[in-house]
């Protein structure tokens, strides 16, 4: 199990490594440089800030510059904002951003694995459509429309939550269910199909035949093995809320570091362009590791193997 | 009583008309009306996509700035004169923009599809096939692509290409449906892999080779139809995500250039007058949630309907 | 022919033992200290008229049409028949088991220690299932749970059904493992069942059965899923604890060889019907019923000749959507004629009363003697 675990964190290395030269390489292929503004500088002024800044050196040497910069934990200066490092900015929003995601993952792992359970529980009864009537909605409502509706619905007409900004408590709520809609809607799906499957397995049977309460035989042996194939979602589903919250910042113009995302593409500000792209890499790769250790972990059947 | 639902005894012997894997997976999906509706959904999809904008009222693009004027200024309301759904503050007419919407959901659905398996099959095929170094090498290279983080790439490619020639394709939307084709492959390409890695060792490959099937015949004759179900699923059930994918662009400005109306870019421009004229964003809106309940249902159904497990179980 | 091991004291052990050819099971007398305790009523369990049915889109299956039979306490029947001819549901049904949807009991009678079974309300129900009826599955493996530990599911009925303290239901979990045949007991108790083998998870599934010390086990072809060679130690198994115990069991399996040997009594099974009922010797020696006959005779003999075709009884078993007012049997007889297709024949008895055949042709008054 610990080598397992270790074999896959020292993977993340390599996989980082070609996350960073793809997406320096592409950086570099988009036209253009960092010092376009609206109004054009001079070419010697462009020349001496290029100079300054290290960009006349050829590619590679300016990749190994970086390289070395973020192994040692330096993400360079920011080209966009001129007086500040990049780490500076990346700190001052990580952990918004981070909240955010913890915030909207309980929410859908509170939300999606008990209405995925009453659902198969309640099997073409009410139950099961009133949640599989949420989960359809779920899935069909892309985060930025839920977003919108909840801005105008809560926010707007009824008042009760800020329309954005991240000042206190009532402003994490519409966030975090925008955020969280779709991810419900695929835990719910995806536990009251492994349920409604454990349901049909000798072993439930079994359970009866001993003579168990109903109410033990779904806590204690269908649950327990129904949950264990929804973890492998947990994946896919961390990744999407590390991907899907810089959308949702932008549209409750939350202090995160998702906004930064977008600006320093269009604005070519490379040093921070690399630096959230490994940042959102790392997660998704990190996350990825957790929940397969996690897998391995939880199944009687792989952890004592 | 205990309440598990099991498989029926008794049930001896069904003379079945025709044992087809497809004739039993088309008659299971046709008792499923969820994917009955998905299936609906989907084809309406379709037409509306292909023949849509030659029967739309309008151009997509035509503003009938005077029409606006006249009425005060903002975006008409639906069931207005000439306007079932109403029109945006330019004046052109919602409902031609949507059916221009749908033409651009329908051919994110397509060419994504097509982009995921020019690259996902061959790549897949040949790692499940060699296996050895070979398999190891590229499937290695797949977790590189699998761990980034994919809006964050397609924006990237898109921003990146979006200079090239490639980006006046089809107003801006080649550059998107490549970029989302680029992130995507992944998935097919495990599952074609998997597929023939499984039957690989099994004894109809054995025999075909006994009698000298060359091995390219081997595996496109007689693996690939057999394992091409769950590819149809993932393929089916992957087409959400790319017209999710190319909305989410659309809205943040990326990808489809004005004036063509992806449903996406329309919410983002009936944004602002949300208050006032919801249609503006409620419409693109219920399209959209068609759209995925549709390949949604479908893909369940499908999925339902192929799955080996339940061949021969009612 | 009395057995070493059925001898009262040591005195009366034979010094030579003479076994014959038939006789192959241990004999019973109603004297066993442990049966008269435990009786309570006439016979054990008691199964009549019933009819199990499962409602399906294509129709209404008749699993189980109107079957009866007896346990007697401390007794072995044996159920057999084909795959699909209701033995299983037949054992469902009796400790209301049965899938619902889409089956249901739609008739009958099922009496157990005096109890009316079918007029139980859910929770009694569940009083009797584990502590004093336990099941063993055929499949020990999908019918475990994977993600408990063993020791988990064996204390799991214990817990619910007797009032033991914590330490006392361990004991007695490490008891029964040692019993069913697991070395080192008290080590195992926190394996999970992946680590087992075949024939010990069956062990285990056996000493979940007798974990209460039940007066009825139902045994689905418990030694079906299993290597040959573990075969016969289940049985063996079964055998000598059912014993020990005074339990009864209802054996169901469709090899007659395994009911020849575990049997007291033997009920054929067809089409979701008993067409032939009867002691083992009678049945063995004396069928009355062209079904068992092709059963008896397609089992391969020592004196058969290789090269030989096994033989078999032509045809396949109906279905049994709506059947028809006809023996079921008949399509596949060779003995048959009108009357059998036109009306079933009922269970009666032969020469013995205790041996009953469902068939025209055998009847007193029939064509064949």
């Amino acid at each position: 199990m610990i080598s397992y675990l270790v074999r896959r964190l020292l993977w993340i290395i390599p996989v980082l490594f070609a996350v960073s030269v793809i997406t320096f390489t592409l950086m570099h292929a988009v036209p253009g440089g960092p010092w376009d503004r609206e109004k054009r500088l001079p070419a010697s002024v462009q020349a001496r800030l290029n100079n300054e800044y290290g960009l006349d050196q050829p590619l590679p040497v300016q990749y190994v510059s970086w390289a070395i910069g973020f192994v040692t934990g330096d993400l360079g200066p920011s080209y966009r904002f001129q007086d500040r490092r990049v780490n500076d900015i990346v700190m001052s929003g990580l952990a918004t951003t981070v909240q955010l995601g913890i915030m909207a993952f309980v929410l859908s792992v509170l939300v999606g694995i008990p209405l995925g359970i009453t659902a198969a529980l309640g099997h073409n009864k009410w139950p099961d459509y009133t949640s599989t009537g949420v989960a359809i909605i779920g899935i069909a409502t892309p985060s930025f429309v839920l977003a919108i509706l909840l801005i105008v619905v809560f926010a707007v007409q009824l008042g009760w939550f800020p329309t954005g900004g991240w000042k206190g408590p009532e402003y994490w709520v519409l966030p975090t269910i925008a955020l969280a809609g779709f991810p419900i809607a695929v835990i719910a799906r995806y536990t009251r199909a492994s349920m409604l499957e454990v349901t049909r397995k000798d072993y439930i049977r079994t359970a009866h035949s001993k003579g168990v309460r109903n109410q033990s035989v779904v806590t204690r042996h269908m649950v327990r093995n129904a949950l264990i194939p929804v973890v492998t979602i947990l994946g896919p589903t961390l990744a999407f809320l590390v991907t899907g919250s810089f959308i949702i910042e932008r549209i409750f113009n939350i202090p995160g570091v998702g906004q930064f995302y977008l600006n320093a593409i269009t604005t070519r500000d490379y040093s921070l362009l690399m630096a959230m792209t490994m940042l959102y890499a790392f997660a998704v790769a990190f996350l990825n590791v957790v929940v397969d250790v996690l897998y391995a972990y939880i199944d009687p059947r792989i952890r004592y193997s | 009583m205990a309440t598990v639902s099991r498989p029926i005894p008794g049930q001896i012997v069904r003379s079945r008309s025709s044992a087809g894997l497809w004739s039993d997976a088309f008659g299971r999906l046709r008792k499923n009306r969820l994917a009955i509706v998905g299936l609906v959904l989907v084809i309406l999809l379709l037409l509306t996509g292909i023949f849509g904008p030659m029967i739309a009222p309008y151009p997509y693009d035509q503003m009938d700035l005077k029409a606006v004027f006249a009425a005060g200024g903002g975006p008409l309301p639906p069931l207005s004169p000439g306007h079932l759904l109403g029109t945006d503050q330019l004046g052109r007419d919602l409902l031609s923009r949507l059916l221009d919407g749908a033409r651009i959901s329908v051919s994110v659905a397509l060419v994504v599809q097509v982009v995921i398996i020019v690259i996902g099959v061959p790549v897949g095929a040949v790692a499940g096939w060699f296996g050895g170094r070979l398999d190891n090498t590229l499937m290695r290279f797949t977790d590189v692509i699998y761990a980034f983080p994919d809006l964050l790439f397609i924006i990237l490619l898109s921003v990146v290409f979006r200079e090239t020639v490639l980006a006046k394709a089809l107003d801006g939307l080649l550059v998107v449906f490549v970029a989302i084709g680029l992130t995507s492959w992944v998935t097919v390409a495990r599952l074609v892999r998997g597929q023939l890695l499984s039957l690989k060792e099994t004894e109809f490959v054995e025999a075909a080779r006994a009698i000298g099937v060359s091995d390219r015949n081997i595996v496109t004759r007689h693996l690939l139809p057999n394992g091409i179900s769950p590819i149809l699923v993932a393929i089916t059930l992957g087409i959400p995500a790319a017209i999710l994918a190319e909305a989410t662009l659309a809205f943040i400005g990326i990808g489809v250039q004005p004036p063509r109306a992806s449903w996406g870019s329309l919410i983002a421009e009936g944004q602002k007058y949300i208050r006032s004229e919801p249609h503006l964003v409620v419409f693109p809106a219920i399209a959209i949630a068609l759209a995925l309940i549709g390949f949604t249902f479908l893909g369940d159904g499908l999925r339902d309907a192929l799955d080996p497990k339940l061949k021969g179980k009612q | 022919m009395a057995r070493p091991e059925d001898a009262t004291t040591e005195a009366d052990a034979p010094t030579i033992i003479e076994i014959s050819p038939a006789d192959v099971r241990r004999v019973r007398t109603s004297a066993e200290p442990g049966l008269a305790k435990r009786r309570k009523a006439d016979k054990l369990l008691s199964v009549r008229g019933l009819s199990t049915h499962f409602f399906t889109p294509d129709g209404v299956v008749h699993a189980v049409d109107d079957v009866s039979f007896d346990v007697d306490y401390g007794e072995t029947l044996g159920l057999v028949g084909e795959s699909g001819c209701g033995k299983s549901v037949s054992a469902l049904s009796i400790a209301r088991l049965v899938p619902n949807p889409p089956g249901r009991i739609v008739a009958g009678e099922i009496i157990f220690d005096g109890i009316d079974v079918l007029k139980l309300n859910d929770e009694d129900m569940r009083g009797l299932r584990g502590k004093e009826i336990g099941f063993i599955f055929q499949d020990p493996l999908t019918s475990l749970n994977p993600t408990l530990t063993i020791g988990y599911q064996i204390a799991e009925p214990i817990r619910q059904h007797m009032t033991l303290s914590q330490k006392a239901a361990i004991d007695r979990v490490v008891e029964l493992l040692s019993k069913v045949g697991i070395p080192r007991a008290k080590d195992r108790l926190n394996d999970y069942p992946h680590q087992f083998s075949g024939g010990m998870r069956q062990r285990v599934m056996i000493a979940i059965a007798l974990s209460c010390d039940p007066t009825l086990i139902l045994a689905d072809e418990p030694t079906t899923a299993l290597d040959v060679t573990i075969q016969a130690q289940i049985l063996e198994l079964i055998q000598k604890l059912s014993d020990e115990f005074s339990t009864a069991v209802l054996l169901i399996t469709h090899d007659l060889g395994i009911a020849a040997g575990m049997c007291d009594r033997v009920s054929v099974m067809y089409a979701g019907r008993i067409v032939e009922t009867g002691t083992v010797d009678e049945l063995f020696a004396n069928p009355r019923m062209p079904y068992a006959w092709g059963l008896l005779d397609s089992l391969p003999r020592l004196d058969d000749v290789r090269g030989d075709r096994l033989r078999t009884i032509e045809g396949m078993p109906p279905l049994l959507i709506e059947p028809p007012d006809a023996c079921r049997f008949e399509p596949r007889c060779r003995f048959s004629r009108d009357i059998c297709r036109e009306r079933e024949p009922d269970l009666t008895p032969r020469e013995n009363p205790l041996h009953q055949a469902r068939c025209w042709a055998t009847e007193p008054d029939g064509w064949i003697a």
